[in-house]
Formats: structure tokens, sequence, C-alpha cells
């Protein structure tokens, strides 16, 4: 199926990369676009862990701090996760489906580079009189709205990224309904496949939404509108409803890939099919359903009617059963299985504890009655980064080192990878663990100094920020250099891994299953079994 | 190898939980001084160990795996994929325990909610409407008919600022330090009305165990009792623009007599000050009385030097409406400007206080508009 001898791949750095159409160029695109955001965003996070070592005011003015901790999150968000999974589908997905390439090549391109102008946009903010929106990302009214150029900014960048993400998500639904090979039923398809199906689906839903929202903040800004203006009839915290209903589904987005990761690396390093396949493929879209319907338990303290907040807590719990059966499966996979313990199942491993420990204090903070107290601490701050730094950004990585010998052709240094892993994993923990205690003993998110009674945590968990960052700079390195150079990477270059990804050969050719014919279903990770 | 991981990994562990036991300050919820405090901790430790026991035997079952099942032992790799008692076994359970647990949070939240005694609605004995500034709040004792402004301590403010050099462990409740704090009664049920003037705060207590925001045009209600005197310091928990961490809240709770006591000598210097509107102030009274007022209300945004932050926060050195009209420069404090930081002082501050800053900005930084601004002007353009 591969052309070895002549891989037709177009000369010059315009045609072969501004011009593309291909999607593991594509797929590389992203990736590399991610992990530069990744990088300045982190750059972001260590300003404000920098600030907080101690307590008072050091290096940084408090609204400089709060535009540090918006465009963080910005970045983080909506510039290094979600574009790292998109990267990940292109170049997977058609590999993984027997299909030639994404279904709409031409929009593949166009999707990315939306993206790079998007992030222009945004960054120029910081060099503008009165400088970056400084609101948070939740981009609350009436805090917002008294940004000043920024406004306009922000709206524009958001609705770029958001078209990007819908046509990035069309593509993986017109590829994955269309361009499996014949033989390659939905219940074949590899469950990284299937968990990125259900999130284009949820991408598709709500990005719109975000869309209108801050285009109300516009009209808001610049025309003289009233949506979310108590003075005019509007409502502010109308604001938030229609944010969380975003908002709640997109960090299911930033996971559900992961969960797809995650469910090929630990198979394969277990020798042992996936558990419960289909019951995955349930609890993937029954989260995905809840995801719509408990938006309002981020918005506990701002005076909804006892009803409201009962439902809203009852449904939020019921996220933990279908989240729970994918736990108790990954640990059912590595059952009797024989592992063996590279750098990609070590960082799967340091997943499923982690982001079972961010699950935890999610279900603490479900309960609202408490959550009244958890809210808007460094509880929650702590939550959130559980599940989306060693959840998601492990689960990237994790991914990174597990393809990195199909994309590059090359094996990783597996001792390099290992002191990366246990570097990150360590810092990771000590970064955030301490930020539950500080969280608990009272201290508010998004503060850039704070009373003397939490110094102590504070500078720990820099301490754990500064190494963390540093170790993301030390994977450059490995990726680089593996790259470059390093062992040959055979076709199938974990020996008995499942997958039609491992039946081409390493590097993958520039084209794969040009020919429209059915594939050897054994082959597939779930092709017989289930 | 695996050897000095494990050491290593223990060392740490070691060393985190010595950090943590040597250190004065809580790593957990605090139990707090309302009854509804009590609850939300009880529910929070409820949820703690039941996440702990599934943890203890999630991570357990995964490491025993990881030791038992692996290559390096010769295993052979066992080929099931699934089992429906299993699944079916591990769906049921979570569910069982998840309405065990939503029962109480119900009870604990209906508490907070729809507070009753005796089966009846209960009975509010007093009410305090908050309301949230950039970056002061405001407490209104709506049966009193009187009310101040709350804002951060001097000695913590000249201390939080950029390389101020005066070290943060010096002063005395650093940023958890108010000028004036709310004063309540103990074992009293006391209704909070909440709201704000430009962007959502949130008027949070720890040791009352609630938080609740405070949103510009929406009064929100929440209620406490508490019981124990004492001094009670919080923080505004929603993001609020630059100075979010510099609002905090602090209540002093005093004995029902004391409270009375207190009560009354309030209501003396209100009167004072109110026969204070019609006298005629020298200078060096306005002067003195501006800088006060001016250091602890309007110097965060305006700063001490009246540079302003250009361009959200104008300066006052040289500017227009400070050099012009004295009525005009009363009516923008008197009225604020909508959609800035700058509030509507004419509802938050006294005759005195308002006419005592406007003289005092209008004879320094360099302004040469001089004159006085008296009381009773501010008093007549209101």
């Amino acid at each position: 199926m591969g052309h070895d001898s002549h891989d037709h791949k177009p000369k010059g750095f315009v045609n072969r990369w501004l011009m593309t159409t291909n999607h593991k160029d594509i797929g590389t695109l992203y990736l590399v676009f991610a992990f530069a955001m990744f990088i300045t965003g982190g750059a972001m996070a260590m300003i404000i862990r920098l600030e907080l070592f101690q307590p008072g005011l050091q290096f940084v003015e408090p609204d400089f701090f709060n535009q540090m901790t918006t465009m963080h999150a910005l970045i983080m968000v909506f510039g290094a996760v979600m574009p790292a999974f998109v990267g990940l589908a292109n170049w997977m997905i058609p590999m993984m489906i027997g299909a030639p390439d994404m279904a709409l090549p031409r929009m593949n391109n166009w999707s990315f580079w939306i993206l790079p102008f998007a992030f222009a946009l945004l960054g120029s903010t910081l060099f503008m009189d009165g400088g970056a929106p400084a609101g948070g990302w939740t981009m609350y009214p009436p805090l917002v709205l008294q940004g000043g150029k920024n406004v306009a900014y922000l709206v524009f960048a958001v609705h770029l990224m958001g078209i990007s993400s819908i046509m990035g998500a069309i593509n993986v639904i017109a590829t994955i309904m269309n361009m499996r090979a014949p033989n390659v039923g939905y219940l074949n398809m590899p469950l990284f496949v299937w968990t990125w199906l259900i999130t284009a689906f949820l991408l598709i839903a709500v990005m719109p939404v975000l869309a209108g929202a801050v285009t109300m903040l516009l009209t808001d800004r610049y025309f003289g509108t009233s949506f979310f203006n108590a003075a005019g009839g509007g409502d502010p915290v109308l604001f938030q409803h229609i944010f969380w209903f975003f908002g709640h589904p997109e960090v299911y987005i930033m996971i559900l890939p992961s969960f797809g990761v995650v469910s090929e690396i630990i198979p394969t390093f277990a020798r042992k099919p996936l558990f419960g396949y289909v019951s995955m493929v349930y609890a993937t879209a029954g989260i995905a359903f809840l995801s719509f319907i408990v938006w309002a338990h981020h918005m506990f303290s701002v005076g909804m009617p006892l009803g409201g907040e009962l439902y809203f807590m009852y449904a939020t719990m019921m996220i933990a059963v279908p989240t729970g059966v994918k736990i108790f499966n990954w640990v059912a996979t590595m059952w009797k299985g024989a592992m063996t313990f590279e750098t990609p199942m070590l960082f799967s491993l340091a997943f499923v504890v982690l982001f079972t420990i961010g699950g935890f204090s999610g279900v603490m903070m479900a309960l609202a009655p408490v959550d009244l107290q958890y809210h808007d601490t460094y509880f929650i701050v702590a939550h959130f980064h559980y599940v989306l730094v060693p959840g998601a950004i492990f689960a990237i990585i994790a991914a990174a080192y597990y393809w990195l010998p199909k994309w590059s052709g090359h094996m990783y240094s597996e001792r390099l990878g290992k002191i990366h892993f246990w570097w990150s994993t360590i810092s990771v923990n000590v970064l955030f663990f301490p930020q539950h205690f500080l969280g608990l003993a009272g201290m508010p998110r998004r503060i850039p100094d704070y009373s003397t009674q939490f110094a102590e945590f504070n500078m720990m968990s820099s301490i754990g920020g500064f190494a963390f960052g540093l170790a993301q700079v030390f994977f450059i390195y490995i990726v680089v250099k593996t790259v470059r150079g390093g062992k040959k990477a055979e076709a199938n270059a974990w020996g008995d891994a499942k997958g039609l990804e491992w039946t081409v050969p390493s590097p993958a050719p520039h084209h794969t299953f040009d020919e429209f014919g059915p594939v050897d279903l054994k082959k597939m990770a779930h092709g017989e079994v289930h | 190898m695996k050897k000095a991981q494990i050491k290593l990994v223990t060392m740490l562990t070691a060393l985190m939980l010595t950090t943590v036991s040597s250190a004065e300050y809580g790593i957990n919820l605090r139990k707090g001084v309302t009854d509804y405090s009590q609850t939300a901790y009880d529910m929070h430790m409820l949820a703690f160990w039941v996440c702990v026991v599934i943890g203890v035997l999630v991570f357990g079952a995964m490491l025993y795996s990881i030791i038992a099942h692996r290559k390096s032992k010769g295993v052979k790799p066992e080929q099931f994929s699934h089992s429906t008692t299993a699944e079916i076994v591990w769906t049921i359970i979570p569910i069982i325990i998840l309405a065990v647990m939503a029962w109480p949070a119900t009870k604990a939240l209906i508490k907070m909610e729809n507070p009753t005694e005796n089966g009846k609605p209960m009975k509010m004995d007093m009410t305090i409407k908050v309301t949230g500034y950039q970056w002061k709040w405001r407490y209104d004792y709506l049966e009193e008919g009187f009310g101040f402004l709350s804002t951060l301590s001097k000695d913590s403010n000249l201390a939080r600022q950029i390389n101020s050099g005066v070290k943060p462990e010096t002063v005395d409740n650093y940023l958890l330090d108010v000028d004036k704090p709310l004063v309540l009664p103990v074992d009293t049920n006391i209704r909070f009305l909440l709201t704000a003037d430009d962007v959502i705060h949130s008027w949070w207590v720890p040791d009352f165990g609630w938080k609740r925001d405070a949103i510009p045009g929406f009064i929100n209600e929440a209620w406490t009792n508490i019981k124990e005197p004492g001094i009670y310091r919080g923080q505004c928990a929603e993001l609020c623009g630059k100075d979010h961490g510099f609002m905090p809240v602090v209540v002093e709770v005093l004995s029902k007599e004391d409270y009375a006591d207190w009560l009354s000598q309030q209501k003396g210097e209100q009167a004072e000050e109110a026969a204070m509107v019609e006298k005629t102030w020298t200078k060096e009274e306005l002067m003195a009385r501006g800088e006060e007022v001016y250091m602890q209300q309007c110097v965060t945004c305006h700063q001490a030097d009246g540079t302003g932050i250009p361009p959200t926060f104008p300066a006052l050195a040289g500017s227009a409406v400070v050099n012009g009209a004295a009525a005009d420069q009363v009516q923008l404090v008197l009225n604020g400007k909508p959609g800035t930081a700058m509030a509507a002082f004419g509802s938050l501050l006294s005759e005195n206080d308002i006419a005592a800053a406007i003289t005092y900005t209008r004879n320094s930084f360099g302004n040469t508009a001089g004159g006085m601004v008296q009381p009773v002007d501010v008093k007549n353009l209101k």
C-alpha cells in the first residue's frame, strides 16, 4: 500500500506547507503550532507562578497579572490542547480507518491556516494601549467590557478559532462517516476514532454558541445593545449561562480524545484487547450527552433557585458513572495482561491515576452546598489543572511518544523519554497538589498577591511549576532529536500493536491507503473482538 | 534504577508531609462558626472519604496489576475483553454511592436556600445590604438607616504596592484587613441582600460556609447566624478587575450587648457628621480630611501622586476636570462615570468626605485650580 520509492511530497516551503492538502502534513502543522502555543501559554504560566512565588508584588502589576491568567487560559485551551488533538486526528484517523486522506482536504488546509491569524490577532492586544484582555478566559461581562480596544480583537479572535474548530470537526465527521475502508463498520473503529467522532459533534454543537455569546459582547460594547447590561434591561448572568452551555461540553472536547488515545495505548503495552470496547463507546456518548445538561454547576453561587441548583447537582453527579466505567475498563484491560512500561504507557498510566484524582475533586464540587465554599478558590484551579495537564496534556504527550516512530520513522530514546516522564509526573504533582490545600484554606483564584498564611504552598507550587515547564523544554529536545535521527522504526514499531496505522511503513509514506479496498480486520484493535 | 526512583518519590512525599505538618495554617476546609458551615464541612469530609476509599481500591488494583501482570515476569497475557457482570456491577455501585451522597447534600442545600424553623420559614432578625464596588464593599444596615464603605487597610495597601520595600510578613493580617469592618451581633438570624454597582463581585467569608455573587442590577439573598463572637476574614471571590485581590471582607461579630453599644455610638457619629455639613470648613481642615479620604478611597486608581494608570484610570494631575469648574468636578464625583470603575460616590461617602477630597485634588499634584469646595456646596448639587 505504501509508496516507498516515490512519495509525491511537494517541493518548496510554500507548496509543501502553505498550500498543502495532505492530512499528514496538516497534522504536523497542527502539532507544531499547538506545541508553539503550549510553550507560549506555558511562559505566561511561569510569569504567574513567579509573581506568586512569595507574598507581595515583586514583578508585575495586578492588571498585567490578570492579562497573563486570561491569555494563558485562552492560549492553552484554544491554541494548545484543541489544535493538538486536531493534529492527532488529522494524522491518525485516515490511517486508522483505511482512508487515503481527510474527506475535505482544502478545507483542512484552511481550518489550520486560520489559526495563526486568530492568535496573531489575540496576541497583538498585548502590545496595545491598555493591554490584553484581563477579565478571565470566561469573559464575564460587565468586567470584560471594561477592556479597551482589546474587546474587539478578543471577539474576532474567538470567532476565527470557532470557525477553524467547526471546519475541523466537519472534516472529521465527513471522513469517518464516508471514508472508512469498505469492510470497516462503526464498531470496528479504534476508540480514538470513536471519541473524536463524538467530540466533533460536540464542537459543531457548541462553538456557534460561544460565537453568539461573544458577538453579543461585541454589540454591547460597540453598538449600544444591552444583552448583558442590567441598566438596559439585560442580564449579566445570561452570559454565564450561554458561556457555560458552550464551556462544559468544551471541557469534554478537551478530554474525550484523551480517553481515545489512552484506550489505544494501554491495550498495546498490556498485550491484551481493550476491556469493554462497546461500553467504552456508550460511556463516551453518555458523557457527551450529559455535558450538555450540567452547565450551571459552574454557577452555584450566582443565586439560582433551589430547584435549579438541585437539578444541576444531580445531573453533574451522574457524570461520575460513565467516567467511572472508563476508568474501571482501563484497569480491567491491564488486569492479567503482560505489561511493559515504555514511555507512552507510563504517561497513560499516570493519566489514569491523575485524571481520576481530578475526577474525585470534580465529584466533590458537584455537591452544591460545599461548592459554595470550593467555588472560585484554588481548589477548582487544582481540579481543572489535574484533568487538563496530567489529563489532556499527558495524553497528548503519550500519543506523541506512541506515534512518533510512525511519523518520523525513528524510535525516540527510551531513556530520555523515561526521564521526561518522571520529571513531568513528579513536578506536575508538586505544582498542582498543594493548590488543593490553598483552596480549602481559603485562597481565591485569580489573585496576584495573597495573605502570608498561603506562602509556603504557593512557593512549593511555583517550584513545581518551574520544574514542569523546564521538563517540557526537554521534551522539545527529545522530539527534535528523534525527528532528526535515531534507531530506525519498524512498520509495527511496538512489535504486536493493533491498528491499521501499524500496517504501513515507518515513517508513514506521504500517501497511504490510496487504493480503495477492504482491509484486514484482524489487524485492527477492535476488528474482531467486542 | 527502579529502587532509586522509589527512594526519590518517598523522599519527596516525606518532605511534603513534614512541611505540611510543621505549618501553622490549615490544609482543610474550616468548620466555621455557623450551622451551615459545619454542614458544608461534614459534606466535604463525607465526599473526601468516599473518594479516598474508591481511590485506594482502584489505584490498589492498578498497582497490583502493574506489579503482578508484567511481561518481565514471563506472564502470558489473557485475552478476555469483556464481562457483562463486572460492567453492571461497576455501573450500579457508583450510582448507589452517589445517591447516598446526594441525600445529605439535598438537605444542606435546602438549609441554605429555604431555611425553616419549626416547620415555618425562618424569621430574619436584621438585614444587611452588601454592595460590591471596584474595589471595596459597602455595608448598609437597612433597619438602622446607615452604612459605610469598607476598604483594604492602609498598611496592607502600602505594603502591596510593587517593590514597596515593606515585607508582607510585618503587616498584621496582610491583605485581610479593612479600615472599617462589618459589625454583626452573635446568635442572630441575619439576612444579606447582595448587589454590585459596576461588575460582578462575590462576597465570601469561609467561616460562614458560603459565598454569593454580588451582581449589578440584581439582588441576591443569603443568610447566616453566627455562633461565636470574633473577627472573621474573607475575600472577594469573583474576578472583578485589577484589584480583585485587594478587597477583603472582614466581619467583627460582637455579643448582643456590645453590638447595641456599637450601634448607638455609630448613630451618634452619623449625627455629628450630618451637623458638620452645614458649618464652613477652613482650608486646613478640608485638606487634612481630604488627604485621608483620598488615600483610602481614590488612591488605588488615581494613585498617590495623582498620575493615575492611563488609559484606564485617568490622571488627576493636570486633569481638565480637576482644573476646571468646581461644580463639574463635584457632579462627576457624585454621579460617577458609567462603564468605568468611577463609582457614583454621592451615595457612598458623606458630603464632608466628598468636599474634602475634591478640595484636596484641586490643591495637590501641581494642580492650580485652588480654592475650596464646602460640604454645603456638595449638598446643594446633590
